[in-house]
């Protein structure tokens, strides 16, 4: 989970890390506020969780609270690359003497963690990253040793920072390693720090992702997640644990094990250019079990998907077999009649693996509506996506 | 002969008296793996009846390998313990261990793996997240289902439970050696170049599969490896084309981030060095099988 630029700052600030105080605001009139409350210029700037902010316009400095309110009406409701602007935060201006960059990272590629710390802060570290690779500092920090003041130090060193600014990237840098460690990030991001006309160093943007597989140590992280932006069928899914992301076509999709519910989203989508297009509405992984209760739920949030036509049920019976899976789906569409959703979209099923003719048969024998049963995963995709071109 | 895991390994579970342990065990010893006992602090001592066969439990990794020759531990516990476990399977510098538990949080497979290679690097780890490691006809440590396939020449390896089992499914007449699901997380033990180079230099395996996920850039050094090592014939798979940006797809590491980790690149990368790539599950069966019918021609 990413967080927002103000998110993170509270984080860093619960940690010691200096940042410009600020307020948030989602209005023209509490942005008006803020900076009447801040006193003095500030900077307005876009709350979303993507890059590119400053580029799109949606950082604004902005002299006093009318001018705030005037540069927050043009920056609320904006649209940075697809995140539309809900919130800004506003914040004291600082004298900006010189920027760094700074982040900890996971370094998939090499299992370790990684520090990058460079001189030459600012919007564009990618491209300094590109041409003057011996701008930026790399260096694995090996999570049995960390990082601690006299390393933060060296890394700061390395990056080339200047003397003057050493003392407090140290100490900024020692204090985010414990926001990484201790909160389970994935990325803490500066960028930039900055040295300020008055000799402090200060952390004047903050990107921070936080690892969902560490909720279970992490409960106050569920704060963090952006209600409003998440998509409905996603939140109620989430509700039910499931594994489901939505998406923009028209063949809902379940089945068992994230790989092969990716390679079946694929494959409904080679076999939907022959008919006009048709894509996969969801991804839905209802792990390997497959059980009634939980094939209910799933086909429950599927059909409950508007822009759904047609429904592709692929499972590989492996650890459950075919027919304990084609029980779970028989049950399932009597679990959602009792509920008063009884099925009315075409629904394709694809059964292989242990015990797939037991569980056809099953299927069949069952009598369900509009059920059909197609051998392989490449023919199932293909039915699918013709039921869903002439039912769309 | 397989990789990693042969018929003479002998097998704990740590773990073995939870649900997906207990269940699980009962599943290998069925497939006819050499289970030989168990872990859990608060139950050494007792005995679990599977079955008829009565494995002991033991209080640690290193007490299990003393009292029954255990060259190979499959974990079960819940991702809070998942890091002690590991590191305690290190301490005792047990060959192989098999992480099955999906949600460890990446800072704890991070350290573990640092923890592994501070050691030594004595310890073999697959996982986490992953379905575990099969031989058929030989062993089976994970939650492979062993009843899908048969022995045979290829080796697979793979990011992927499911399309394992798919693929080891639709090429069971020609049968596998060794499998390996390498797990779908971002920071893992064993790695496809890992199975690469021990398939290459394994004589019962004559050819190899390999299954890709969007995330990361695995599959791309994989390819770079086989360019230089690999003369054993290579068909792979990639899933994720459809995946969009920014959103993690079921596994933990399974996540285009901007422009990195597509599945076109990967595709690419295989492509480049002579891999076939297949467009779906079933086609990349096909080409393994045009392989293997070109071979004994």
């Amino acid at each position: 989970m990413d967080l927002f630029e103000h998110q993170a700052k509270e984080l860093f600030a619960e940690y010691g890390i200096p940042v410009p105080r600020g307020i948030v605001a989602h209005t023209v009139e509490e942005a008006r506020a803020a900076a009447a409350e801040l006193t003095g210029r500030v900077v307005v700037k876009a709350q979303v969780k993507t890059g590119g902010r400053g580029k799109a316009g949606g950082v604004k400095l902005a002299a006093d609270a009318a001018d705030a309110q005037q540069k927050a009406t043009e920056i609320l409701g904006m649209d940075i690359k697809g995140h539309t602007v809900h919130k800004v935060l506003v914040e004291e201006a600082s004298a900006i003497a010189e920027e760094y960059y700074f982040s900890f990272l996971l370094d998939r590629a090499n299992r370790t963690f990684l520090a990058i710390c460079s001189a030459a802060g600012g919007m564009e570290i990618e491209e300094v990253a590109h041409t003057a690779p011996e701008k930026v500092a790399q260096i694995p920090v090996s999570p049995l040793t960390g990082v601690d003041r006299a390393r933060g130090r060296e890394i700061a060193q390395a990056g080339g920072l200047p003397e003057a600014a050493l003392d407090g990237a140290a100490d900024i840098i020692e204090k985010l390693w414990a926001v990484f460690v201790d909160e389970d990030a994935t990325l803490v991001e500066v960028n930039p720090m900055i040295l300020t006309a008055d000799g402090q160093v200060k952390a004047l943007d903050g990107k921070v992702t936080l690892d969902d597989n560490a909720t279970f140590r992490q409960p106050e992280h569920e704060s963090y997640a952006d209600k409003a932006a998440e998509d409905p069928l996603e939140a109620r899914a989430k509700e039910k644990d499931l594994n489901y992301v939505k998406l923009d076509g028209s063949v809902g999709i379940i089945g068992n094990g994230a790989g092969l519910v990716m390679s079946t989203l694929d494959v409904v989508a080679y076999a939907g250019e022959e008919f006009g297009g048709q894509r996969p509405a969801n991804f839905l992984d209802i792990g390997g079990g497959a059980s009634a209760e939980v094939m209910a739920n799933g086909l429950e949030i599927v059909l409950s998907d508007p822009s759904v036509k047609s429904v592709f049920v692929n499972v590989f019976g492996g650890i459950t077999a075919c027919d304990a899976v084609a029980n779970g789906i028989v049950s399932a569409f009597k679990l959602l009649s009792d509920r008063g959703e009884a099925v009315t979209h075409p629904l394709v099923v694809r059964l292989d693996g242990n015990n797939a003719t037991l569980g056809r048969q099953i299927l069949s024998d069952a009598g369900l509506p509009r059920v059909e049963l197609v051998d392989t995963m490449d023919e199932a995709a293909k039915r699918a996506a013709e039921l869903a071109a002439v039912g769309a | 002969m397989a990789i990693w895991l042969t018929e003479n390994s002998k097998i704990i579970v740590q773990g073995i008296t939870g649900s997906e342990g207990s269940k699980h065990t009962r599943r290998m010893l069925k497939a006819g793996a050499k289970v030989v006992g168990g872990t859990n602090p608060r139950k050494a001592g007792t005995k679990v009846d599977f079955d008829g066969v009565e494995l002991p439990v033991f209080a640690t990794v290193a007490e299990a390998m003393a009292a029954t020759g255990a060259d190979v531990t499959v974990i079960f516990v819940p991702p809070a313990g998942t890091k002690a476990a590991v590191k305690e399977a290190i301490d005792a510098e047990i060959p192989l261990a098999v992480v099955i538990t999906e949600g460890v949080p990446v800072h704890d497979s991070t350290e573990f793996w640092a923890y592994a290679i501070a050691k030594g690097a004595k310890t073999r780890i697959i996982g986490p997240n992953c379905p575990g490691i099969a031989s058929p006809g030989a062993s089976n440590a994970g939650i492979i289902p062993a009843d899908i396939t048969s022995k045979g020449r290829i080796g697979l390896v793979s990011k992927s439970g499911t399309l394992t089992y798919q693929l080891m499914y639709e090429l069971r007449d020609i049968g596998f050696s060794t499998a390996v699901g390498i797990g779908g997380d971002p920071v893992i033990g064993t790695t496809h170049i890992d199975a690469l180079e021990a398939f290459q230099a394994d004589p019962e395996t004559e050819a190899i599969v390999m299954i890709g996920e969007i995330g990361g850039d695995a599959e791309e050094r994989a390819a770079a490896y086989i360019e230089q090592h690999v003369t054993k014939p290579v068909v792979a798979y990639v899933a994720g084309f459809t995946a969009p940006e920014g959103k993690t797809m079921g596994h933990a590491g399974a996540i285009v981030s901007g422009s990195a980790g597509t599945a076109q690149a990967k595709k690419e990368a295989l492509e480049k060095v002579g891999v076939r790539v297949g467009k779906t599950p079933s086609e990349t069966a096909r080409l393994m099988r045009e392989v293997m019918r070109s071979r004994t021609a």
